[in-house]
């Protein structure tokens, strides 16, 4: 059949271009491998020079084939499955991106662009110490890598078995329905499916290219390894391998705390970071990167922990793709607040495929090599640097494998057929380790920087760290006396841990910022490694004070409410503080120290969002008002009748003030029966209704306001309604009608202390707007919301671009830049990290 | 003191608090009938809604209070009564996983995960029903 309509070319291009790329990483792979093995001088350059061709050849693919999928989603072209899928047309332009990579097609070919921008930079800087003669090594591992993620979007049949989910698939052959016998069946093919609207935020354009980035960057390190064991030059790439590292370990950081950002704006789960699986995936490679970067540092100075430099360089990426596996085979099921899908089983025999072909070529060669791999059999000693930092490197790895062990329950109930299920307080108990964690870390960070390698006199030491330690326990007791943490819920022993974590992160600031005074003489350029652990510290001080005495005020315990029916009627339980409040429309209501007024109701552009205006507000004693701001959380009904609750925050410099809807009334339920009675109205009229009367103000083309945004080319009017009641209150309306595709919208207007409807119904013959008017008898309107106070959030937020920008002084120290592109590269990095975090949302 | 020693000694310390962490914190998925078997003892519950009965949630008398029955696979039923909002797509789940305790005959549920299927975009069933459903409206 001849299918009217369809553009075929684009497709085929791409999947021209899948299939080269594929072959590429493959050819790539082998002659780099070979390159690396060859010894004479004129044949390795000549092997060289052919891979790095393929392997650009295979960069230059991946981008093609990316430009083709954003044309594709751009362009509306729903014959492809991805598009259809993915895009839609309503969908606004800065998403287009981000629908790319919503699906799993997309964030491979992400996965890829992003080693294809490291292995670019590998060859483009194979001149420099950074890289010399190690490129073949990590080239072979870099391609090969290349290789497999070119396998899971290959798109290719071989016998009846998909290798690989193409990103060009059609529509047609992908869904069964019968519109598809139809020749023309694109012209019934109005919209996509879009992007999930929970995703519709700035930080899907940004957060997965970071994290990506961030994975894809862990390769290096781990190529490093690969190339020391395999040039039987053990020792030679830490130096070389530490640079990357320390990139590494700045963007993946980053790159997971913007998805804790994006959590805590966006989601309502309330907070930052919930130990979620996907969550804790993530975090487990970023942990033993950290491990890896400390043993390094040791190895150049000393000569001790090559082996668990070997051991952390390569578990790192390990650590990545097993993350990989968690989160896209469906393994995780019910225990993550994330939706998985299974992709099918091929995929996931892919997935797996991926993560063992990494995984058990690289220890089984570190386990061959061990014996052969330097170690000095001298003990370091106890005052030395060195030992402190491996015990804190061994640390950050135990947590590690504790935090992985622990994500790892559905895939050990999967395999062994067990059925354990997560613990009743699932944060809780990540949260009691974490806690002894900190104070140990807190501690090691404090005071390890103030010993020297090899060994440090007694006096030197106690000299040195005397005056930070003082600092440090006067700050605390400070905050004991001023700020007390009021986190009783786990009891008294977890309160105490929590104030001796704060002790111990309190010192970590205080010693490493007065490091670079005390010992550096202020030299902040050599201090990278101090401004790193400072921003540490300071960001496990902001989550200790802000999950501490993080409030929830719009409990009935808070806000000295008791309802009767808030007792629980078969338990007769008081104690537990219930967190959600019902705001009845207009009654202002208790919340904390805030006075909160549920206002009105009104719907945005998006089909099913609306929007619920809460008016706070803060008294003085003298009944005057202090402090007053609007919060609009939303709740969005989507197009397969799901709801999404999504918060909005008031952000102050050292608290937040964070609201959603856990409950709304749902409109399909209580629509009421009253009919609009139509009014023509011209500019200047007035209408009477049974409480007042309407004056047109004005009608507006296009309006671009708080509700509206409309472009000059939408077809939009807006009616501006005064409203004004028996008693003079005069209140305003703006109704809106709006043609689009799919028809006549109507975007009606609620006044509520009126009972009153307002609908723009249309336009008459001779140029009168025609009013629906509709009074209504339905009585109570309300919201449940749940509030809570975060205090000292952005402590979380400084300390993690303060930590960010210490590696990448570290980095650029170690990776010798020139000045210009020191500034540059720092000045880039703050501004982009201060905006994001501190600012864009705010 | 060796190195070795205090790096073992770190290590079991370790050990040791993970395992136990880990040991005494995990719960089990059950049946409503396992559950009714051991009241007052945290479990998960892997059950639907029971649409022939009532759901109860009245936001304005009390926001924090909600209650349901749920039926398993096996037939077994409860009442779940939760204090907490309503979750949004109760009605619309296909499977509820609850986590809480059975207690004089019925679950105290302390948290409640839904499944809606439809929210799975690469579910092939639930592409045919959109197409089915966007292209036969014109």
């Amino acid at each position: 059949m001849n299918f009217i309509g369809e553009q075929l070319l684009p497709g085929q291009i791409g999947h021209f271009f899948i299939i080269l790329s594929f072959f590429a990483s493959l050819l790539a792979t082998i002659s780099f491998f070979i390159a690396s093995g060859k010894t004479d001088l004129l044949e390795k350059k000549r092997w060289l020079t052919y891979a790095r061709g393929i392997f650009f050849t295979q960069v230059i693919s991946v981008v093609a084939v990316f430009a083709i999928v954003f044309y594709i989603c751009a362009n509306h072209l729903y014959e492809y499955m991805y598009a259809y899928k993915h895009a839609s047309k309503e969908l606004e332009s800065k998403y287009l991106l981000a629908c790319i990579w919503e699906g799993q097609e997309g964030s491979f070919l992400l996965w890829s662009l992003s080693h294809g921008i490291f292995g670019s930079i590998i060859i483009l800087k194979r001149k420099a110490a950074m890289v010399s003669h190690w490129e073949p090594y990590l080239m072979t591992v870099i391609s090969f890598a290349q290789f497999f993620l070119m396998m899971m979007i290959l798109g290719i049949y071989i016998f009846d078995v998909r290798i690989g989910n193409s990103l060009f698939t059609l529509t047609r052959n992908e869904i069964n329905a019968p519109i598809f016998s139809q020749p023309n069946y694109l012209s019934f093919l109005k919209d996509g499916m879009g992007l999930n609207i929970l995703l519709r935020n700035y930080w899907m354009v940004i957060h997965p290219p970071v994290l990506f980035l961030g994975f894809a960057s862990t390769i290096v390190p781990f190529a490093f390894a690969y190339a020391g064991i395999k040039s039987k030059q053990y020792g030679d790439w830490v130096k070389a391998a530490l640079p990357w590292t320390l990139l590494s370990a700045c963007v993946l950081g980053v790159g997971i705390m913007m998805g804790g950002k994006w959590a805590y704006e966006s989601l309502s789960f309330g907070g930052y970071w919930a130990w979620d699986p996907v969550e804790n995936a993530s975090l487990v490679p970023w942990l033993i990167l950290i491990a890896g970067l400390h043993t390094m540092l040791v190895f150049k100075s000393t000569g001790h922990s090559l082996r668990a430099t070997y051991l952390f360089a390569i578990l790192s990426f390990c650590f990545v793709l097993y993350s990989t596996f968690l989160t896209r085979t469906g393994v995780l099921g019910d225990t993550s607040v994330h939706s998985f899908t299974e992709a099918g089983k091929a995929i996931n025999v892919m997935i797996g495929l991926f993560v063992l072909a990494f995984t058990l070529p690289a220890l089984t060669l570190f386990l061959i090599h061990y014996k052969k791999i330097p170690a000095i059999h001298k003990e370091e000693n106890t005052n030395s640097r060195e030992f402190w930092m491996f015990i804190g490197s061994l640390v950050f790895f135990l947590s590690a494998m504790f935090i992985s062990a622990k994500t790892s329950v559905p895939v050990i109930n999967y395999a062994f057929g067990t059925r354990i299920a997560p613990p009743e307080d699932v944060e809780f108990s990540y949260n009691k380790v974490a806690a002894l964690i900190a104070i140990i870390i807190g501690l090691l960070t404090a005071v390890t920087q103030y010993l020297k390698y090899k060994t440090t006199g007694k006096a030197y030491l106690l000299k040195k760290i005397a005056l930070p330690t003082l600092i440090a326990a006067i700050a605390t007791t400070i905050i004991v006396i001023v700020y007390p943490i009021t986190y009783y819920k786990q009891g008294i022993g977890f309160l105490g841990a929590i104030y001796v974590a704060l002790f111990a992160t309190i010192y970590a600031l205080v010693a490493n910022a007065m490091y670079i005074w005390l010992v550096l003489k202020g030299k902040l350029f050599s201090g990278g490694a101090s401004i790193a652990h400072a921003g540490f510290a300071l960001m496990l001080i902001g989550m200790l004070i802000s999950s501490g005495n993080k409030k929830v005020i719009s409990s009935s315990m808070v806000n000295g409410i008791n309802f009767a029916a808030g007792t629980d009627p078969m338990t007769k339980e008081k104690d537990d503080p219930k967190e959600n409040l019902t705001l009845i429309r207009d009654v202002p209501t208790r919340m904390g120290e805030y006075e909160v007024t549920y206002r009105k109701d009104s719907s945005g552009q998006e089909d099913g969002r609306k929007f619920y205006q809460l008016n706070f507000e803060k008294k003085g004693a003298d009944n005057i008002v202090k402090e007053s701001f609007q919060l609009s959380p939303d709740v969005y009904m989507m197009k397969d009748n799901n709801m999404s609750s999504n918060p909005d925050t008031r952000n102050y410099l050292t608290k937040d003030v964070y609201t959603y809807i856990s409950y709304a009334l749902n409109d399909a339920v209580s629509e009421d029966t009253a009919q609009f009675n139509i009014v023509e109205l011209h500019q200047g009229d007035t209408s009477f209704y049974s409480n007042g009367y309407i004056i047109l103000n004005k009608v507006e083309k296009n309006p671009s306001n708080a509700r509206y945004n409309y472009a000059s080319t939408d077809i939009a009017l807006m009616a501006d309604l005064t409203v004004v009641s028996k008693e003079g209150v005069k209140y305003a309306a703006t109704p809106l009608i709006e043609v689009d595709s799919m028809g006549i919208v109507h975007r009606d207007d609620t006044l509520y202390a009126q009972n009153l409807y307002l609908r723009f119904a249309g336009v008459s013959d001779d140029h009168n707007i025609k009013l629906g008017v509709k009074e209504s008898d339905k009585l109570i309107d309300f919201v449940t919301v749940k509030t809570y106070v975060f205090p000292y959030v952005n402590l979380v937020w400084l300390g993690l671009i303060i930590m960010a920008l210490g590696l990448v002084v570290s980095m650029v120290q170690r990776g010798k830049f020139s000045k210009t592109q020191t500034a540059i590269t720092l000045v880039l990095i703050s501004a982009a990290l201060v905006y994001m975090f501190l600012f864009a949302n705010n | 003191m060796k190195k070795t020693h205090i790096i073992i000694l770190v290590g079991i310390a370790a050990v040791i608090v993970g395992l136990l962490a880990y040991s005494v914190d995990f719960s089990t998925y059950d049946t409503v009938n396992s559950a009714k078997q051991k009241p007052g003892k945290f479990v998960h519950l892997i059950a639907k809604l029971d649409k022939s009965q009532p759901i109860d949630y009245d936001p304005i008398k009390n926001p924090n209070y909600l209650s349901f029955y749920a039926i398993d696979s096996l037939g077994g039923q409860t009442k779940v009564v939760y204090h907490n909002s309503k979750p949004a797509d109760l009605e619309k789940s296909e499977r509820i996983v609850m986590k809480g305790k059975m207690e004089d005959g019925q679950f105290e549920c302390k948290e409640i995960l839904l499944k809606c299927p439809s929210k799975y975009k690469d579910d092939k069933e639930q592409l045919e029903k959109n197409v089915t459903e966007t292209t036969t409206s014109y």
